[in-house]
């Protein structure tokens, strides 16, 4: 579906049709990316992050992909080719490394800002439930890939990450062990694991890559929300994507690429962890263990639960862990309101921001050793963010007085008047 | 409309959560607090009062001199114990020695240890000397504790090259150490004493290393350019040397990336021009 | 551009300036030379590069007899030729060869009976024959490649099949008289 005024593709040049009619590419491409999708007008700087996602996945696909010819998924040698290999033999090694492994975190920066975007527009309500539902699919895919790239270079944090996250799942009444067992592929982290994780860590970026052309697609169908959360009413709402945001997008791509690079050659290490550059040592546990800072959060949602209560504390943390993420495919049917923007809705505009402290909170505490203050923090800082999806949005969903709404995006862009 | 319990799930699955949490949480309140531990009180972080040539992280150097007093450090004091395996002997020329030197430095360190080599036919063991193109050999350790290896010791460590130079210039004498605070070591933790073939060492994590403190007077080493090789000096030298061994490839990366920055700076200051002119008189 | 008619410039953005030009261009360049690393990070790295040497002891090697060993991952042929060989590559016409090489410019001065050649086989690579105890040793009784017959003489000229140039000779220097340095 498409708007009706958008514009069509008519290929001009002879060549172009004859491809046209065999192969319409060139006309997909148009009507998804270029001036053939009518995008609304009011688009602020916060939907730039949905394309910077993309980029930020190519480029870890492509940088991947060369640093997987020089890898070696053996325990015995992985440290070594990342350590030795890549960082002073290959030719430029060292910032293919640091390029990757930094964009591991800027594409968590630009995911999680896509997401908190997300959820202050409702970009997550009809129509666009699944658009929002497959999002979380690529956040759950990117995290595992996350994680599995981070074993790869076979550190101390590499081993124990994979010791502690396969570690979940023996929470598991019953079966749980022998799920361990299988993931890892023996009963501690060992060669079998790391090739498995390697194989698993070059497939599914490119699972990532199928989920996002879902994501795309199931966005084409309603066209983008807007920041009013208004729908398009007619042509003077909406610009075509093709000049209008790809300029914008440009500009975006450009500020996001100076803090990339200035990370990757001027602060390589400092999201990292000391611990990974020593190597993997099955008998020795680092003193603070924590996973990389994009975890922290859901980190700080697993140790909270300290408590025995009719199920084991570990299941509790396992379950609240995994909920806190699966919470977020039910959140179009959590939150009813009509209105979507919280620029328009007092309540949930402030419930949004205790959420974000919140966040932060909980990434804070994860990322700090297990003290009682720490602790104490992470329990309050979890129990708030249930009750912010589960009780707390459903509820002001009802309540809420919204502020009145303009009544198109061109009113609300160029004033009443217009 | 669903049923009312259909409609409740999320109330009841949020409420089980924060019921379960408060449980924890006044677990953890009434728990009691752990006891301070001698480390909490007397770990210190590694020392700032030293500067080196590469701190600035946009346009730090190498100081070549520096880098060659360093090496004989290790060569001569930590190599009795240390490995350095994922440094190849080659990768010296960028301590600024030519190819005839490199040579001399990898046979030079055969008093260490050697390149382990394997008769395939009779399958004896045997040695042959260092050459340019291997890495530095592993050496043995029959001692007390475990050596760490030192090819990434300065990114191994929180605080890097300062946490180098406060281990090595940090020792202390147990008897009547006081810390900040003026608490006295020994009478506040009498059982934090050094256990036998450990000594005191308060910027260690848990205070007390397996290594004698190895840089013991000034002059230990003779440096060949003459500097005066006082223990702070040694200190300073080999933990610059670390971390060019850490990464050889960091003068490259900050010149590089400087380039990298300013062009991208530039692109996108062009690109903003550009957005600017393809939205000009679009309201938006 | 905002006009009377059309108050939101909807209809003709000013997609055609310099500045639009500019950035795309510069942005080119600029994808153009990330690429660069990437290919580049595929040529031999350093450590390969430092594999600088084979040292080769040719003192159990008796005439007519020769040894593989390797230089950088490839085979190395090292063969004492019999005064017989010797004679048989000095009474070829150079002229005649497809790649004219004496056995003196192929060998050490004072040192012909040593033949120290590459063993790859100059049409596709492959190891020839000939170094090995037993193995054939082509028409010419040098080397034999089998995967395409090319058949080389006792200077490790090609005198036969599709190769087209001698088995390759590396830089080397003898030590002692019963020790190489190759490379």
């Amino acid at each position: 579906m498409s708007f009706p005024w958008a514009r069509h593709y008519e290929p001009k040049h002879p060549l172009m049709q004859w491809v046209d009619e065999r192969l319409p590419l060139p006309r997909f491409v148009y009507n998804a990316i270029g001036a053939g999708y009518p995008v609304p007008r009011n688009l602020n700087y916060w939907w730039n992050f949905g394309v910077l996602a993309g980029v930020v996945l190519v480029i870890q696909i492509v940088t991947g992909i060369v640093l997987a010819m020089h890898f070696h998924s053996s325990g015995a040698e992985a440290f070594n080719s990342v350590n030795g290999g890549i960082m002073r033999d290959v030719n430029g090694g060292w910032f293919l490394r640091f390029a990757h492994a930094n964009g591991a975190s800027m594409f968590f920066v630009v995911l999680y800002i896509h997401m908190f975007r997300g959820l202050y527009y409702g970009s997550y309500k009809a129509p666009r439930e699944m658009v929002w539902l497959l999002g979380v699919v690529i956040f759950l895919l990117t995290m595992a890939t996350a994680f599995m790239g981070y074993v790869l270079p076979w550190g101390q944090m590499s081993f124990w990450g994979a010791q502690v996250i396969t570690g979940f799942f023996s929470a598991i009444p019953v079966v749980g062990e022998w799920i361990r067992v299988w993931l890892l592929g023996g009963y501690a982290p060992d060669d079998a694991t790391l090739n498995r994780f390697f194989s698993l860590h070059y497939l599914l970026p490119f699972v990532i890559v199928g989920a996002v052309i879902l994501h795309i697609w199931a966005l084409h169908i309603p066209g983008s929300s807007n920041p009013t959360g208004v729908e398009v009413k007619g042509e003077q709402d909406t610009v075509p994507f093709h000049p209008y945001y790809t300029a914008k997008d440009g500009f975006g791509l450009g500020v996001f690429m100076v803090i990339y690079t200035a990370l990757i050659f001027f602060a390589p290490d400092l999201l990292g962890h000391p611990d990974n550059y020593i190597p993997a040592n099955g008998l020795s546990t680092p003193a603070h263990i924590v996973p990389e800072w994009y975890f922290w959060p859901f980190y700080a949602i697993l140790r909270a639960f300290t408590a025995d209560f009719i199920l084991p504390a570990k299941l509790w943390g396992v379950l609240a862990m995994f909920g806190s993420i699966l919470i977020l495919f039910f959140l179009p049917w959590l939150d009813k309101s009509p209105v979507r923007s919280g620029n328009y809705r007092p309540l949930y505009r402030l419930s949004f921001w205790v959420l974000i402290v919140d966040v932060l909170v909980l990434g804070f505490c994860g990322g700090s050793p297990a003290e009682p203050l720490y602790v104490m923090l992470s329990q309050i800082a979890a129990a708030y963010y249930f009750a912010h999806f589960l009780i707390i949005v459903p509820i002001i969903s009802r309540i809420e007085t919204p502020k009145p709404l303009p009544g198109s995006i061109t009113e609300a862009v160029l004033g009443k008047s217009a | 409309m669903l049923p009312l319990f259909v409609r409740s799930i999320k109330f009841l699955v949020g409420g089980g959560f924060i019921f379960v949490l408060l449980i924890a949480l006044y677990g953890t309140i009434t728990a009691e607090k752990p006891a301070v531990t001698a480390e909490q009180e007397f770990h210190l972080h590694p020392k700032e009062d030293v500067t080196f040539s590469f701190d600035n992280p946009v346009l730090g150097k190498f100081d070549v001199a520096q880098l060659q007093r360093g090496y004989q450090v290790y060569q001569e004091v930590c190599a009795a114990c240390h490995s350095l395996s994922l440094v190849s002997f080659r990768e010296l020329k960028g301590l600024g020695y030519n190819d005839a030197q490199v040579k001399k430095l990898a046979s030079d360190f055969d008093n260490h240890a050697k390149q382990p080599t394997l008769d395939p036919k009779t399958g004896d063991r045997g040695e042959r000397g260092n050459l340019p193109s291997d890495h530095f050999p592993h050496i043995p350790y029959s001692g007390n504790g475990t050596p760490p290896d030192l090819s990434l010791i300065t990114k191994a460590r929180h605080g890097g090259a300062r946490y180098v130079y406060s281990i090595l210039t940090g020792y202390a004498d147990q008897n009547g150490y006081k810390n900040e605070k003026g608490q006295e070591l020994l009478r506040e933790f009498p059982g934090a004493k050094s256990p036998p073939g450990t000594f005191f060492n308060p910027y260690f994590a848990n205070l007390n290393i397996a290594m004698p403190k190895p840089l013991t007077s000034d002059g230990q080493v003779t440096y060949l350019d003459g500097t005066r090789a006082t223990v702070p000096q040694m200190a300073q030298d080999v933990s610059a040397f670390l971390t060019w061994a850490s990464e050889p490839t960091m003068e490259t990366r900050k010149q590089t990336g400087l380039a990298v920055v300013l062009f991208l700076l530039v692109t996108t200051l062009l690109a903003f021009g550009a957005y600017r002119t393809v939205w000009a008189g679009v309201k938006h | 551009m905002a006009t009377e008619d059309d108050p939101s410039g909807l209809e003709n953005p000013r997609r055609r300036d310099y500045l639009t030009y500019a950035a795309v261009s510069v942005a080119g360049v600029g994808a153009v030379v990330a690429v660069l690393p990437l290919i580049n990070s595929m040529n031999p790295s350093a450590d390969v590069l430092a594999q600088s040497t084979t040292e080769v002891d040719v003192s159990q090697i008796e005439p007519g007899q020769a040894i593989k060993t390797s230089f950088r991952k490839q085979p190395l042929f090292v063969r004492n030729l019999t005064p017989a060989e010797i004679a048989a590559a000095n009474a070829v016409k150079v002229s005649e060869l497809r790649d004219p090489q004496t056995l003196a410019e192929r060998t050490k001065e004072g040192k012909a009976n040593w033949l120290i050649t590459l063993g790859v086989c100059t049409h596709l690579g492959c190891v020839p024959l000939g170094a090995g105890e037993g193995e054939a040793r082509g028409d010419f009784g040098g080397y034999f490649c089998p995967c395409h017959g090319s058949h080389y003489d006792t200077a490790a000229r090609i005198r036969k099949g599709p190769a087209p140039k001698n088995l390759a000779v590396p830089a080397y220097k003898f030590d002692t008289d019963t020790k190489i340095t190759v490379g």
